[in-house]
Formats: structure tokens, sequence, C-alpha cells
């Protein structure tokens, strides 16, 4: 901190630049909250918009023209039974990578490849993801268009970068000293890896693992790209029904131009699709927490 | 890393090494993720560029894929998201960067812990959500308050929106920039009487710059691959733009490439036409941009990581 000198110099010096240090702060603080505090207003209209809305009846209904009788089941079942099968194919494939590249893989070239390739496919935009899908799964592989199959995979694809990410600082943190002590008493390599490190690290994978399904539960844009309808009256039955979620039957909506649908129906399913969102995120938060109190 | 191995367990070996190429594989999914992704864009650009010339779509400044008369020139949707990049730009860049400067150099520890998962949040709403945002709340609001002809749909509401969600990632990246700026540069301006304002203006920032033009490069890498809030609320005009008439850029309807590849993928079309390869052709010239910017910021990143080590 400046020392005080009590006398302001006549010149106002010290003033100016004092002044200009808490303007300046202030300024700082109101930049940090301004995005913040957007959200909030934005959320509590939305909120207050779908009182009313988001009733049992909603949350139970199918989709309808009708915006008193439109209800969100299909695309709400859609949403969590893509997020379950996008979790069984993440979750060991992204393990695994993580598993390879903070165990056994040494400093070379290819690791290093490897690791800026995992960096660069995080910041491939999603709608991208969603061509891969429709030339991969949907073309090549014939697993028709708009199937939970399909779109568990492509948007398990978009998320998996983000899954190894975590899972590495997870296994990262796991002393060397315990590795050590298994090496110590005889144990295989393998042996470490399932004795120690992973049991060690699965909190943090988990947390990590989930808070990309919630990421996964929000998009979009792959899931139009694969054709994936926007409106399905029915409950999927199989992995190659065909499905929406619920961020797809939002946009639906949203070009709905009744007032009815656009401050009413899509509110609530809105705050339905953040609520969820909210549940998946304080479940990662809980484990983490746990397991910070445990450490 | 390699540890010294005592099993002369055959079986547990032959296990160990098979476990071993498992997790390569896996590893390795990645690297034919990004062969599939170009792979799968080319094979369909290349279908799409045999009925289209290159220099037609890359220098053509009409876009109509379905409408008479047929155009596939990508300029006006590459203009949409430059309008959108720089809307965008405007409003997360200066406080992305306001933001780290009061995470590292002004904020306590109880309030950084309070504000930094807050900021996550912004990144964390579906943009679908932020887009239905900015068409039902943004847009009257702004037409109310300010005395403007706005359109509907407009790029301006859509451009915020998307600047607002990628404050985090610029004020995360930049703040980790600062605070591994070394804390005897701040206690030496310190020493010479300067004020906080001076330390962190002409110090932190400058010590910290290559990590913050990182941050600015990927946040722009997402907004310029931002889909569907521009989908849902900037319209569905393909136009040029001209950069020296901010009104006409931002109040009015535009078409980014993102919402052109949306509208080909929600329409009827498909089948072998130019009009449903178009997607692929966009789609490769989106990756391509994304993908350059992506590689610049992580190499910038990577040379400030090696000066304070």
């Amino acid at each position: 901190m400046a020392a005080d000198t009590g006398e302001t110099p006549a010149d106002g010096f010290g003033r100016v630049s004092r002044t200009k240090d808490v303007a300046f702060r202030l300024l700082a603080l109101a930049a940090t909250l301004v995005g913040i505090v957007s959200l909030a207003a934005l959320l509590l209209n939305v909120a207050v918009d779908a009182v009313g809305w988001l009733d049992w009846q909603f949350l139970t209904n199918p989709p309808h023209p009708n915006p008193y009788e439109a209800g969100f089941l299909p695309a709400l079942v859609g949403s969590i039974a893509i997020m379950l099968m996008i979790a069984l194919v993440t979750f060991p494939l992204g393990v695994g990578a993580a598993v390879y590249l903070e165990e056994y893989a040494d400093d070379g070239y290819l690791t290093r490849f490897i690791q800026l390739n995992i960096a660069n496919l995080a910041g491939v935009p999603s709608v991208v993801y969603g061509l891969l899908g429709l030339g991969l799964f949907v073309g090549l592989f014939n697993i028709g268009y708009g199937t939970i199959l399909a779109a568990a995979f492509t948007v398990a694809l978009l998320i998996l970068p983000i899954v190894i990410i975590s899972a590495q600082e997870a296994i990262r943190a796991v002393p060397d000293s315990q590795r050590q002590a298994s090496y110590g008493m005889g144990a295989t390599k393998w042996q470490t890896i399932r004795n120690v490190v992973l049991p060690r690290a699965m909190p943090g994978i988990m947390t990590g693992t989930i808070l990309a399904l919630g990421r996964a539960i929000g998009e979009t844009a792959p899931l139009i790209m694969i054709a994936a309808p926007t409106t399905v009256f029915g409950l999927p039955n199989s992995f190659f029904s065909k499905v929406s979620a619920m961020p797809l039957q939002i946009y639906n909506w949203a070009s709905y131009p009744q007032t009815e649908f656009q401050y009413g129906v899509v509110a609530a399913g809105v705050v339905t699709l953040l609520v969820v969102l909210l549940t998946i995120n304080s479940i990662a938060i809980i484990i983490r927490n746990r397991y910070q109190q445990r450490t | 890393m390699s540890q010294p191995d005592f099993s002369h367990d055959g079986i547990r070996t032959a296990r160990g090494t098979a476990f071993r190429y498992l997790f390569m594989l896996c590893a390795l999914l990645s690297i034919l993720t990004t062969v599939a992704i170009i792979l799968t864009l080319l094979i369909d650009a290349v279908d799409f560029f045999a009925q289209v010339s290159l220099v037609d779509f890359l220098t053509g400044t009409r876009w109509s894929p379905t409408n008479e008369p047929i155009a596939f020139g990508v300029l006006p949707l590459i203009s949409g998201t430059l309008v959108i990049t720089i809307g965008s730009a405007l409003v997360a860049l200066p406080i992305g960067l306001l933001t780290a400067i009061y995470l590292s150099e002004y904020a306590s520890d109880r309030q950084r812990a309070y504000l930094k998962p807050a900021l996550e949040v912004l990144a964390g709403v579906p943009t679908v959500v932020y887009g239905y945002f900015a068409l039902v709340y943004v847009t009257p609001a702004i037409d109310t308050i300010l005395p403007v002809d706005l359109s509907t749909f407009n790029a301006l509401s859509a451009s915020i929106m998307v600047g607002i969600m990628i404050i985090p990632m610029v004020s995360s990246i930049s703040e980790d920039a600062m605070s591994a700026v070394p804390d005897s540069l701040r206690q030496a301006s310190y020493g010479l009487g300067a004020t906080k304002f001076t330390v962190s203006t002409s110090v932190v920032v400058p010590a910290a710059l290559s990590g913050i033009f990182s941050s600015f490069i990927l946040a722009l890498s997402r907004a310029i691959g931002e889909t569907m809030i521009v989908a849902i609320a900037a319209g569905q005009t393909p136009r040029m733009i001209d950069l020296t008439d901010p009104a006409g850029m931002f109040l009015d309807s535009i078409q980014p490439m993102t919402s052109a590849m949306v509208q080909i993928g929600t329409g009827d079309i498909v089948g072998q036409g130019p009009a449903y390869k178009s997607l692929f052709a966009v789609g490769l010239t989106l990756f391509v941009i994304t993908f350059v910017m992506n590689l610049i910021s992580e190499l910038v990143a990577s040379r400030y990581r090696e000066v304070y080590r």
C-alpha cells in the first residue's frame, strides 16, 4: 500500500492517482458483476413467466399446438435417455484415455500430439460435431436419422475431450508416494492403477464427468444436424427410437409466434431444463465437497 | 515415468500389457475423432465443389441455397459471423479483462470464492436458453430503452448474449496469466509509490499480455462457432455488411455461418444436391477458421507458460 504522507502535495498529483485508483477499482468490480447481474435478471424474468405454465400437466403431456395443452414429457425423457447413453460411452473411454496419458505414456511426440489434439477438439464448434455425427453415425454406420444412439454417440464425442481433461487432472492429483508404496508392495502397474490410483481419483473423475454431462444435456446444434425431430409425441422405447430433447423442443417452440408460447410454454421448458441442469451440477458439487472434506 | 516391474507372473504381465494397449486405444480415439471430422467434412465438401466452383464459393457475395436464382457465395455468411464476432468482442473483451484484473489484483480470497463459480455459470447456461433470452427479453428491452429501429431478429441482442456467454472464457484464462506474474514485479512497482491501478495496468497486464491475447482468441473462436443464440435471435438474412455503417450491421437481421447450417439442417433438403452438400462446405470453412484460431491461442499460451518458469 502506498504510504500516507498526510499532506496532499500542492500539485494534487497524489489525489488524482488515488481517485483514479478508486474509480478503476469500482469499474472493475462493475465489470465483474455485469454479466452475473444480467443473467440473474434474465433468470428472474423467465422464472416469473414460467409461473402458471410449469405444472404437472406440462411435465406429463406430449407437445400440442394448443399452448394450454402443450407438454414436455417426450423431450424430458429423451434428454435423460440420451444423457445416460452418453455417460455409458464417455466414462470408460474418457477414463481409459486419461489413464493412458497420465500413467503409461512417455513425454514423447505422440503424447504431446494427442494432448494438443484433445485441447483442440475441445474447441471445435458443436455444430461441426453434428456434421461428424451426420456423416459417420447416420451416413456410414447407418444408425438412422435422429435416433437415441446417433444422438448419444455424437454428443459423446463432443464432451469426450472435457471428460478426458478433467479425468487427467484427477489422476494427476493422486500423490506419487501412494503409487510408490503400491509398487513397493510388489504390485504391478495395472494393479496399482486399479487398486490405488483409480479409487483415489474416482471422486474427481465423477465430478468432471457429471459436469460434462450437464454440458451435454444443453447441446442443441449437434442434434439438429443429425436431424433429430424437434417435436416427438411418444416416449422413446428402443435405442433406435427417434428422439427429441429438451433444448430441441425449446428451440422449436421459440419460433412459435403466439405470446402464450413465447412467454409461457417456452419459459416453462427453459425452467425445466435449467432445473435438471442445476440438479446434475449439484450432484457433481456434492461429490466434490464430500471428497474434499475427507482429505 | 517408468516403474520397476517386479512381477514375474506371465499372465499378470500379459494382462498388464493388454490394459496398456486398451487404454492407448482410448487415447488414440481422440486422434481418430479429428481425422473423422476432417474426412466427413472433406468428402462431402469435395462433392459440393464438384458442382459449385471453389472460386464462386469463396468470392460470391450472394447466399441463396434453395431460392432461385441459386447462389452459393459464402461471403455474406462470413460477414454475418464477423458482425457477431465484433459485437460479442466489444462486450466480452473489455468486461472479461476488467473482471480478470479485479479477480487477480483486487478481490479478497472470500470474494473470489463466490465470484469465480458465479462467472462460470455464465458459460454453463445452455446456448438455446441464451438465444431465447435474446429473442424474447433483450430485443424488446433494447427496443424500448434505445431510440432505434430494431428488427425482431437482429445482430445486436445476439451479439450481447454471445458476449456475456464468453466473458468467463476471457476472464478465467486472463486471470490465470495474471496470477502467474511474479509478485516481485508488483512489489517493485509499489516500492516506487505506484497505486494499485498503475500496478495493474502498467505492470501486471503487460506482463500477462500473451495469456490475455490467447484468451481473446479462444473466446472469439467460441463466438464464431456459437450456433443456437444466432440461429434463434439473429435471423436468417444472409447479407454483405458495410463496416462503416454500424447501425446497419447490428440493428437488422443477419445470418452467420452457423445459423445457415442450422437452416439447412432443419429444412427438408436431403439427398445429393448442392444445397445439402453446401452444409459440409460451410462446416469445413467454419472448422478451418476455428481450428486455426485455437491453434494460435494454444501456441501463444504455451509461450507465456515458459516465460515465468
